[in-house]
């Protein structure tokens, strides 16, 4: 049992060592009083029967593992897409913790982020001491251009005012008078981390805009929403502007912080709108959303400052593409040039050789609400059955919204959205209902574990595999690597499904 | 259409802040003025005068059955009570558990999201008690009330507690708009009560707005669910709530920063009009025996 420094064995090997096996065996024997191995292989079964469906459907008073996270996570990722910006979380140091390896463990990017440190004091008293140390300290420390304010739990349920809050600790001389520190209540139990992203980036947008006058000019305001893909997608859609020739000011962008070289230098802060541009971006012709659901709030402001504004849905594949870079156009009077033009081509090209394989194929989908409409309408543009929809952060309209997708294709026949349903209730419905594929975060390991739907990972966070946040799913080369991640599983199950030697090698073929 | 008045009463618990509260807004809807009362105390009493309710259902009750806050309507938590004034309740938990505070909170960012205060003259706001979080100055908050009246007594607890509010709302004033609109004096009939009403208003910097005097038709009133103003509206009492009204309505924009003062310049205030003696340090603490003991040690 003791290892050798000669040859140390890993976690991979250690413990199925003779050893371990026995001590575990009796462990379960001795100590954790087991039902019957028949027993629970009978539960375990019934777990997948549609009774059990039902009861699970009927579920009330329990989530278990929700698809989402809470808001304040969501208004980090907005905080960090500016310029010299530091996040500070007005509550406990538990949750900064949280947002912090969440997000370092998706990106494998250190992501800083302070919080007030509140404890059980500040809770009693109120959190204004905290504020008042908390800017003063980040301030001095961290040196920031800005410092974005939002909300954990515990300060919004004592009521913490943050605006009377951060007016005190600047006539405290915690910050200078003119340094920036907007802000936004994000309570956690409320929505999701979508939500945190609007109303993080309405309280800075609405900090930098609030009582300007507008004088508009030709430039666009372009919002990616809160997105795995960020680096990837953020990088591409300035690729697609500049190809056009479409000034714009991306907000919130957070595609250099989260994708830092190794160089020898360590940079806190990397890129992001600058603050002159979240100032000046007033002055827009328009704003476009990537993400409906993720800005409701800000382009409600927006639009009521004078702007247009345009929101898609996470746009994947030709179509959602098109309809892209076709408002895009119209907006700004640009012509699509030729070359996207040939881009398109070539994603056309590609789903048309691959379409024998991914044609008629059964999927399972879920994640934020955008991110679900966009991959749906991919995959049925593929040919595919996007079956099963589930957003735990979807809502009646988002639901209403997808039918409709559903409906305008002969591939969305008999598929469903679910909102608000969390992954145990996807556990039935692949159970009850299977699918050939899951796509969704690392999450859905435990799915695929349980059910064997082979999982494709696309969304956030995936943890389990890496760098596939450096790729784009927008645009059509974006679409590509959609179209790719999905064949690659495709091909993997078939020869997993086809390698057993003098079996089912028969059709273990070098050429798919 | 004027601007927005959005006012707020704050008293100790049971001065009669919801009874003063409703009587004077019937009022204030009698001169044609249209009102949203929203009553942040998890007791849901604000606005039964006005529904003739026993309590309405609140908000918070209504978000628990519905699932979460997001899938009320307007309509299901806002009742129509006497002369066209919208009622809506906060609402909050039982005794003992959970957070009134942050009730009010919620409900206060649902009817602001909502638009329940399009077309209104008046909110008024019926808060319980202290400001003791985060949560019940919530209607102090920039933005929202820009006056605040409290309802006191001449009771020692009463004029505390006075003087407290003054202390939440001093901490907000700066931040944002909010301003003392004075005092409204519940008459308990304890001694001197009209004076001492009067110099607690001067030391904490504003006026006593009006002296309501007491009358046993309130508590008729009551009884039936009534205000005053509609049980009985050629009494002498429903006139003093139309002084009130009629006051509170001149009065905009005439709020001031509160000066609270301290417990001992407290005490000082009731020893100047001869409520209270100036306390012996020397016998605080002793018991009768001892004081016996000392006063035959002393002769």
């Amino acid at each position: 049992m003791t290892q050798n420094v000669e040859s140390v064995v890993d976690h991979f090997n250690l413990f199925r060592g003779p050893e371990y096996i026995e001590m575990f065996e009796n462990k379960r024997k001795n100590f954790e009083n087991p039902y019957p191995d028949d027993k629970i292989e009978e539960v375990r079964e019934w777990t997948k029967s549609w009774e059990y469906r039902e009861k699970n459907f009927a579920r009330e008073a329990l989530t278990v593992n929700p698809a989402k996270a809470c808001q304040p996570l969501g208004a980090v990722f907005a905080a960090v897409g500016f310029e010299g910006t530091m996040p500070f979380v007005h509550g406990s140091q538990g949750c900064v913790a949280y947002y912090r390896s969440h997000f370092s463990r998706h990106f494998k990017e250190p992501s800083s982020c302070v919080s007030s440190s509140m404890t059980e004091d500040a809770a009693v008293f109120g959190g204004l001491n905290n504020m008042i140390d908390g800017l003063a300290n980040t301030y001095n420390m961290y040196k920031p251009k800005m410092i974005a304010v939002s909300t954990t739990c515990m300060a919004e349920v004592i009521g913490d005012d943050l605006n009377g809050f951060i007016q005190n600790a600047r006539a405290k001389g915690s910050v200078p008078e003119d340094f920036d520190v907007p802000y936004a209540h994000t309570p956690a139990f409320v929505g999701s981390h979508i939500t945190g992203y609007d109303n993080a980036l309405k309280g800075i947008v609405s900090h930098f805009w609030e009582g300007k006058e507008r004088t508009p000019n030709g430039k666009i305001n372009f919002i990616g929403g809160f997105d795995g893909y960020t680096v990837g997608n953020l990088r591409e859609i300035k690729r697609l502007f500049d190809l056009m020739g479409v000034e714009h000011t991306i907000l919130a962008d957070n595609s250099e912080v989260w994708d830092t070289p190794a160089d020898g230098e360590f940079r806190m802060y990397d890129g992001g709108t600058t603050l002159d541009d979240a100032k000046a971006a007033i002055n827009a012709k328009a704003t476009i959303s990537m993400q409906e659901y993720c800005t409701e709030k800000t382009l409600a402001y927006i639009k009521e400052k004078g702007q247009e504004v345009a929101a898609f849905n996470h746009p994947v594949g030709v179509a959602a593409t098109d309809a892209f870079l076709m408002e895009v156009a119209r907006i700004t009077g640009k012509a699509i040039p030729a070359e996207l033009t040939k881009e398109r081509g070539r994603l056309v090209d590609a789903i048309a050789d691959s379409s024998a394989h991914i044609h008629g194929k059964k999927f399972a989908i879920y994640g934020d609400p955008d991110l679900c409409y966009g991959l749906a309408s991919f995959l049925m543009e593929l040919g595919a059955e996007p079956v099963h929809v589930l957003s735990t952060n979807g809502g009646k309209e988002w639901e209403i919204k997808m039918q409709a997708l559903f409906d305008s294709s002969p591939f969305g026949k008999g598929c469903k959205a679910y909102p608000g349903k969390d992954l145990w209730h996807m556990r039935s419905l692949l159970n009850t209902e299977p699918v050939d594929f899951l796509i969704g975060n690392t999450y859905g390991k435990y799915l695929e574990r349980d059910t064997g739907t082979p999982l494709i990972r696309i969304g956030f966070p995936v943890f389990d595999r890496h760098h596939h946040h450096r790729y784009p799913v927008w645009g059509y080369q974006g679409a590509m690597n959609v179209l790719v991640w999905v064949l690659d599983k495709i091909f993997d199950e078939m020869d997993k499904n086809t390698i057993i030697p003098a079996k089912t090698d028969y059709s273990y073929d070098i050429i798919r | 259409m004027s601007a927005l008045r959005q006012i707020a009463f704050y008293g100790k618990g049971g001065i009669g802040k919801s009874t003063t509260s409703q009587n004077t807004l019937a009022a204030l809807a009698d001169l044609g003025q249209k009102i949203l009362i929203v009553g942040c105390d998890p007791k849901a009493d604000s606005t039964r005068l006005i529904l003739h309710a026993k309590a309405q259902d609140t908000i918070l009750s209504l978000a628990a059955e519905a699932g979460s806050v997001e899938d009320l309507e307007l309509e299901d938590v806002m009742k129509i009570g006497y002369k066209d004034i919208r009622c809506v309740e906060s609402g909050g938990p039982e005794p003992g558990v959970g957070c009134a505070g942050r009730g009010v909170i919620t409900s206060i960012n649902f009817l602001e999201e909502e638009g329940a205060y399009d077309g209104i003259d008046y909110v008024s706001y019926d808060v319980l008690g202290d400001v003791v979080c985060g949560g019940f100055a919530m209607p102090i908050r920039e933005n929202k009330a820009q006056e605040i009246y409290i309802v006191m007594s001449g009771e020692m607890m009463a004029m505390y507690a006075a003087n407290n509010i003054s202390k939440g709302i001093l901490k907000y004033a700066n931040s944002g708009g909010v301003r003392l609109g004075g005092l409204v004096c519940n008459e308990r009939q304890t001694d001197k009560e009209y004076e001492l009403a009067e110099s607690l208003a001067g030391k904490l910097g504003t006026k006593l707005i009006h002296f309501v005097p007491r009358d046993n038709v309130v508590q008729h009133a009551e009884l039936r669910r009534m205000t005053v103003l509609e049980y009985a509206p050629d009494s002498k009492q429903a006139d003093e709530y139309r002084q009130l009204a009629q006051k509170i309505h001149d009065n905009a924009g005439n709020g001031t920063i509160p000066t609270p003062i301290t417990m001992d310049e407290l005490e000082d205030l009731l020893m100047e009009h001869g409520i209270m003696k100036a306390v012996d340090e020397s016998i605080v603490g002793k018991t009768a025996a001892e004081l016996a003991a000392e006063a035959a040690a002393a002769a």
